[in-house]
């Protein structure tokens, strides 16, 4: 699925634009710990999280995670936009929940894999 | 690749905005060398995690990276409180982490079992009241 279909099926604003929105992810995780990204994301995924910090633009430049998707209705601060556009990482904002935006995406045709079991 | 490259970073204590900074420099370091991913990123998150422990529980530290043909080697020294019970310490789950460092994420307790996960070799030495010393070596 690509970036620009998930921001259309999640109803969200693109804080920033990042590489490419056409880019193609087929597996997201949801966290609001990014300790946890690090311990069980495998793969390149999409990232919902309800954390506004720019360590989560951190973790996922380490994880190579080139979306992020801010849930219920977080908007990004100045440091986190600043160090999305520095890494080309996209960054969009959602006002549903974690729950609803990952049932949403999940029925779409995201899955849960590149995930450590 | 020939020859031996060496990187230093100083880590600034309780700078939680730059925190990650170094690790940054080292795996965009990595990826120029044509290392290849999957060792880029043990590496990577590693030293992110031990980068962080260094800033949220020692106020800061130095990072040294030596890189070698087949191998990156990286060692994480701070002057902090040091680790009371290390066994305690690499269970997943333990933490001694204050409120507002799980605000930015961390703090649940994962760091050090993260780190032990994706390094090839590991070395943790610590002394309360003096400090903690961390090194890690990923192979390519």
């Amino acid at each position: 699925m690509r970036i620009k279909e998930i921001a259309e099926i999640l109803e969200a604003t693109i804080e920033v634009q990042g590489d490419s929105l056409d880019l193609e992810v087929e597996a997201a995780f949801g966290s609001d710990l990014m300790s946890d990204v690090m311990a069980y994301v495998k793969d390149s995924v999409l990232l919902l999280t309800g954390l506004v910090s720019p360590q989560v633009i951190r973790t996922a430049e380490m994880m190579d995670i080139k979306a992020v998707v801010l849930v219920r209705g977080k908007k990004p601060d100045r440091c986190m936009v600043q160090l999305a556009e520095e890494k080309g990482i996209t960054l969009l904002s959602t006002k549903d929940t974690m729950f609803v935006s990952c049932g949403k995406l999940y029925s779409m045709g995201l899955t849960g894999k590149g995930v450590r079991e | 690749m020939s020859g031996i490259i060496r990187l230093h970073f100083e880590l600034p204590g309780n700078d939680l905005m730059s925190a990650g900074e170094a690790s940054s420099s080292v795996k965009k370091k990595l990826n120029q060398l044509g290392i290849n991913p999957a060792a880029v990123k043990k590496a990577a998150i590693a030293m992110y995690e031990a980068e962080i422990n260094a800033i949220i529980h020692a106020g800061g530290g130095t990072l040294a990276v030596t890189i070698t043909k087949d191998r990156i080697n990286i060692v994480i020294s701070d002057h902090g409180p040091g680790i009371a019970d290390l066994d305690l310490a690499m269970q997943e789950g333990y933490s001694t982490a204050p409120d507002y460092i799980r605000e930015m994420g961390f703090g649940a307790g994962m760091g050090l079992p993260n780190i032990k996960r994706n390094a090839d070799r590991l070395e943790i030495k610590s002394a309360v009241g003096q400090g903690t010393t961390v090194e890690i070596t990923v192979f390519f």
